[in-house]
């Protein structure tokens, strides 16, 4: 194969290529544009065609200094680790379950996980804003005959406690399945001898999980969490949409909608930049780790 | 079966229904009558002499169906050809700067859209892209081909080498023994990873918000517009028939494809 190599030294880079094209295009280009953007002044004068002014860290300056986007991140990585969490823990109770039942209630289980996992994100908002609908919502129905009246009419997205509640119910629910599928897959990789013995050791149910189970399972977890953790962080989409159905925008923005808002909605360009390399250092800081670990397998 | 067992295949059952009832409710509101949805109690069963799919069907409808299988083949289109020929180069050769690449492509795929959509959206519209067909399919191709570069790559080192080597030994040329023995091979690879594609591009909502205009809608803008009115003009049925319509086929298609999902989602990112 070496000489084959040797003759074709270019071929391998000519292949690479497309992919590189579309990725320097799609990605890269505006990566860099953005890291220039960020140093800039770009606002509506600038869109007009104004020069755009160089400010140096200003931009960065300012996101510091401002009171509104610590509340923003402060808020944006409380949702995400609060999401992240719950949907590991129950997650796993749910892989748990799975592989103590019959196949039976476990095909159902896994059919039922299935369909919420597949829906489509914008498919699933209208649900749940049907289902959480002020008027005719089957949520405020079912608390009325459960006797809390208090919920005729009720508007659950008015208060920002109350949307991010909802925000959570939904993509907890959007979450799991892929959390419970991936842990019952390393749940059955625990070796059955191993807990047959510890029966009959008289190990109980909580230390069987502690010192065997929850060893065998920790790497994929500790992938897994990561990967929640990243896309917790990535929630646009649900809360822009719950933000145009009701709630307050100004008050409930996390990261991705606040950019959206500064950039797109006030034109401050160049502001929203430096708001976005943030959030772009943020995520390679917390995938870094993953991606290297990912590469250790590769061949040199 | 002992009382225990039974125990937890009911608890394994309720939470089944649970998880699966927003997914019902779609279907059982979408064929209700308007005045259904309207009255002061729910009905839970579907009423099949009614329903919201008649009224849904209309030119909005049309319209944007075209535009999202225009953008979403395209893409498609577009990733697997680059990511194809990608895929086959760092599962192949060996070079000098496949780690750097390999590395890149795992990195991009972390990267939310969050993080970049403000300097793509003034991209395109410096180039005059916003709102087109083009610009959208250009940000689609690059948001789906890190994943596509990686699972293919997985499909052709599953090939042994030997195969190629073999006929090269019999007089082939290196191209033509990799097209004749090993990409008939491939086959179930592209199929797999055009169907990711498919999932991404046609349920992507961020970038479609942020590039296109209201008068011009990929479903999921879409489905979005039609409960944009006043909230006592929202026709609830129709509304959960388009998401019926919307889910339908990637319901389907995820059905077919999940068992490489669970597996292949540990190594990527496929749903954010």
């Amino acid at each position: 194969m070496s000489s084959t190599r040797l003759r074709r030294k270019a071929g391998p880079y000519a292949l690479l290529v497309p992919a590189i094209l579309v990725l320097v295009v799609g990605m890269a280009y505006p990566l860099g544009r953005q890291l220039v953007l960020s140093f800039h002044e770009f606002g509506r004068a600038q869109q007009f065609g104004q020069p755009a002014p160089w400010v140096g860290l200003d931009n960065y300056r300012e996101l510091v200094t401002d009171r509104t986007m610590w509340t923003v991140i402060a808020r944006s990585l409380a949702f995400c680790l609060v999401n992240a969490s719950i949907t590991m823990v129950v997650g796993i109770l749910v892989a748990l379950l799975m592989k103590r039942v019959a196949t039976a209630p476990r095909l159902i289980l896994q059919v039922s996980m299935l369909l919420a996992w597949a829906m489509p994100v914008i498919a699933a908002m209208t649900a749940w804003q049907w289902l959480f609908d002020t008027r005719y919502g089957l949520v405020n129905w079912s608390l009325r005959k459960l006797g809390f009246a208090s919920f005729d009419g009720h508007n659950w997205l008015i208060d920002p406690l109350s949307f991010f509640f909802v925000a959570s119910v939904i993509i907890i629910w959007m979450s799991v399945p892929f959390v419970a599928f991936t842990a019952y897959a390393a749940l059955t990789q625990v070796s059955d001898e191993t807990i047959e013995a510890s029966h009959l050791d008289g190990a109980t149910a909580i230390q069987r999980f502690r010192h065997i189970v929850y060893p065998t399972i920790k790497p994929v977890l500790t992938i897994v969490m990561l990967l929640q953790l990243v896309w917790d962080l990535r929630v646009f989409a649900q809360i822009n949409f719950l933000q145009n159905v009701g709630g307050t925008p100004s008050e409930t923005h996390l990261l991705g909608t606040y950019i959206y808002s500064i950039g797109i909605g006030q034109n401050d360009y160049g502001s929203a930049s430096a708001m976005a390399m943030f959030v772009l250092v943020l995520t390679l800081a917390l995938t870094f780790r993953y991606v290297r670990s990912l590469l250790k397998e590769e061949p040199r | 079966m002992n009382a225990r067992a039974r125990l937890w295949g009911a608890v394994a059952i309720v939470l089944a229904l649970i998880w699966a009832f927003p997914v019902y409710w779609i279907a059982n509101s979408a064929f209700q009558p308007v005045k259904a949805l309207r009255s002061p109690n729910p009905s839970f069963l579907p009423d099949f002499s009614a329903s919201g799919f008649g009224r849904v069907f209309d030119e909005s409808f049309v319209d944007s169906l075209k535009l999202s299988l225009t953008v979403t083949l395209l893409a498609i289109v577009a990733a697997v050809l680059c990511g194809f020929v990608a895929a086959v180069a760092i599962s192949r050769f060996r070079f000098r700067g496949r780690r750097s690449f390999i590395f890149t492509v795992l990195a991009i795929q972390m990267i939310p859209p969050e993080a970049l959509f403000i300097s793509q959206y003034k991209m395109l519209n410096d180039w005059g892209l916003l709102n087109s067909v083009v610009g959208l399919g250009l940000l689609y191709t690059a948001l789906i081909l890190p994943f596509t570069v990686w699972i293919l790559r997985g499909f052709v080192d599953g090939i042994p080498i030997d195969l190629e080597e073999a006929a090269m030994t019999d007089g082939c040329s290196r191209t033509r023994a990799f097209f004749t023995i090993t990409f008939p091979l491939l086959a179930p690879g592209l199929v797999a990873s055009s169907v990711y594609g498919f999932l991404q591009a046609w349920n992507e909502y961020t970038l479609a918000v942020v590039v296109m205009d209201p008068s011009n809608r990929t479903l999921p803008l879409w489905l979005k517009g039609l409960t944009d009115v006043s909230n006592e003009a929202v026709d609830w049925p129709a509304v959960m028939a388009g998401a019926t319509l919307v889910a339908a086929p990637v319901i389907i298609l995820f059905m077919i494809v999940q068992n490489r999902m669970t597996s292949g989602m540990v190594g990527g990112a496929v749903k954010g």
